[in-house]
């Protein structure tokens, strides 16, 4: 009958709702258990990153190839924890943590200058160097050529160097200030 | 009738794919980096809240997908009054029902094996006759399928008199669809060829009212088809066309973007708006969840199939207006009538990946802004 929640038990529901530190309501586990099965098409109690992509939404995201290297594999449980950090219950902390482990992603507990790049680079495409080009014609600035240039130079004026390892308590300084939205909202029918 | 609300036109511009329009009117806003101008920090640039917001929103929930969720009613059998009720519909609709159905169907089919294949092979000669007798045969089956499901159909506005240079576009919700136009008035589809004992019938009995089939997984076939289209529509002694723009089923809820083809043949399009009502079956053929033998099955054993089709005012391109737009006004005409939500997807995604433009659109804003901010002191 498409009634899901039956194979959700209360002790499931209130087992990951410790789990993710009752970042979602019962309400909302119920709803992400559904979607969850919605994503997990052949069953297999993880959504696989092809599944993931076959929402056209996620895969025309800058970040979707990071995120699936989080995603791969995760039963419900670890999905919704992996989701708490998106909701308005979390702190600004948890959010800062979870932005932290997308940038570091061998997992050592430090961001270096090559991490940073890369998400930069996610994020811009081949689109930094070419643009780069036009400013200085019409500008006369000094060349940057790419990514790496526009990011030492931040780097730089923020106090750090190309040499520098960011740890969580740095990203927190960085971060912490500027108000840091990251929330979703998850559909309770 | 009112054209819906006129639309809004999308602009075109030299930016835009040439194969749909703005994706970025659709989706949520508040996703590109809209801040004031101000020198680039650290914080800036580190800062990646939007796009993971943008990433967990989508997998929270996607419009995407909601276009082809099943939705069945709410049980209401959960009481110790309500469930002997069921149990009695259960047993009227399986074993009184569903078998008088059957035998109206096979009763139907003798029938119109009885004549349809005599009138194949013996009028072989007499064309214009021999067409004419195919066509009312077709519509007969098609009005003993409906009959097998009761179908109660309602047929608002005028029916479409039969003129050259005319193309019919429905939304799509199910193969049924076909079925309950065809009843009414003998179209031409164009249909994906399928597998089975539905492939049969496509190349056999459709044959005789004009059909034209594609392969969606065939990169080329879009060329011939769209060729194709274009001949038959010229034709004066064709079936006018009955075309899917959707070029797959949705449930009946939302409407995707509609392919350009039907809009480029230089024809007038009469669009249809058909939409089940979900209290006595939800229509919806989900082809990924059932075959479409087990779709009629459940179509069988309901109590009825419920419709409303409306027959709307026949369009044509505008002088300023691109194919596009125009696919966009007529489903918005017909989304409108059918109470349809649009979404700004391509149904074919069910099938493949979307273009890496949309992501490159986001990299490039991203960049300028970047790169704007930059040059601040």
């Amino acid at each position: 009958m498409g009634n899901t929640s039956s194979m959700l038990t209360q002790y499931d529901i209130e087992e990951v709702q410790q789990h993710c530190n009752n970042a979602f309501s019962q309400q909302e586990i119920v709803s992400l258990y559904e979607r969850f099965c919605q994503l997990d098409r052949n069953g297999g109690g993880f959504v696989s990153g092809e599944e993931f992509l076959s929402v056209p939404e996620f895969a025309v995201n800058p970040l979707s190839q990071r995120l699936l290297r989080m995603l791969d594999g995760l039963n419900f449980k670890e999905f919704v924890a992996f989701l708490s950090a998106f909701s308005p219950r979390a702190t600004v902390q948890q959010k800062i943590e979870f932005i932290f482990k997308v940038y570091d992603s061998d997992g050592n507990g430090k961001v270096i200058f090559n991490d940073m790049l890369d998400v930069l680079h996610d994020l811009t495409g081949q689109f930094i160097s070419e643009q780069q080009r036009e400013v200085d014609l019409i500008l006369e600035m000094p060349l940057f050529t790419d990514c790496k240039q526009v990011l030492t130079k931040v780097l730089e004026e923020a106090g750090y160097n190309k040499e520098s390892l960011l740890v969580m308590s740095d990203f927190v300084k960085i971060l912490g200030s500027s108000g840091l939205k990251m929330e979703v909202e998850v559909p309770v029918d | 009738m009112s054209s819906g609300k006129g639309g809004e036109l999308i602009p075109s511009s030299s930016e835009l794919d040439l194969d749909r329009p703005n994706i970025e009117d659709y989706l949520p806003s508040g996703s590109s980096i809209h801040e004031p101008l101000g020198k680039l920090r650290l914080c800036d640039l580190l800062d990646i809240s939007p796009t993971l917001t943008e990433a967990a929103g989508a997998i929270v929930d996607d419009s995407f997908t909601r276009c082809f969720k099943s939705n069945p009613p709410e049980p209401w059998n959960w009481n110790v009054y309500l469930f002997p009720l069921w149990c009695c519909g259960v047993v009227i609709r399986y074993l009184i029902l569903f078998p008088v159905r059957v035998i109206v169907l096979t009763v139907g089919w003798i029938i119109f094996l009885s004549c349809f294949i005599p009138v194949h092979l013996l009028l072989k000669g007499h064309d214009k006759l021999q067409k004419n007798m195919e066509r009312a045969l077709v519509e007969l089956i098609c009005s003993f399928f409906v009959a097998s499901w009761t179908g109660v159909i309602n047929y608002h506005g005028p029916r479409p008199s039969m003129r050259p240079k005319q193309v019919f576009v429905a939304n799509h919700t199910s193969m049924i669809d076909f079925i309950i136009l065809e009843q009414m008035s003998s179209f031409a589809v164009i249909m994906q060829k399928h597998p089975g004992w539905v492939g049969l019938l496509q190349s056999t009995i459709l044959e005789s009212v004009g059909c034209i089939w594609f392969n969606r997984t065939e990169a080329k076939d879009r060329e011939t088809v769209t060729k194709k289209l274009r001949e038959h529509s010229q034709g004066v002694d064709n079936n006018p066309l009955l075309i899917f723009p959707e070029g797959t089923c949705v449930n009946n809820q939302y409407s995707v973007m509609f392919k350009k083809g039907a809009f480029e043949l230089g024809c007038t399009i009469c669009p249809i708006a058909i939409k089940y009502n979900k209290i006595f079956v939800d229509a919806f053929w989900n082809s990924r969840k059932q075959s479409f033998t087990m779709h009629l099955l459940q179509l069988m054993t309901s109590w009825a199939v419920v419709c409303d089709v409306w027959y709307l005012e026949p369009q044509n391109l505008r002088p300023d207006e691109t194919p596009i737009e125009f696919a966009e006004r007529v489903r918005d005409i017909i989304s409108v009538r059918a109470g349809l939500k649009k979404v700004p997807w391509d149904g074919y995604l069910k099938y493949s990946r979307p273009s890496p433009k949309h992501r490159e659109r986001k990299q490039q804003s991203f960049a300028e802004s970047v790169l704007r901010r930059l040059e601040e002191n």
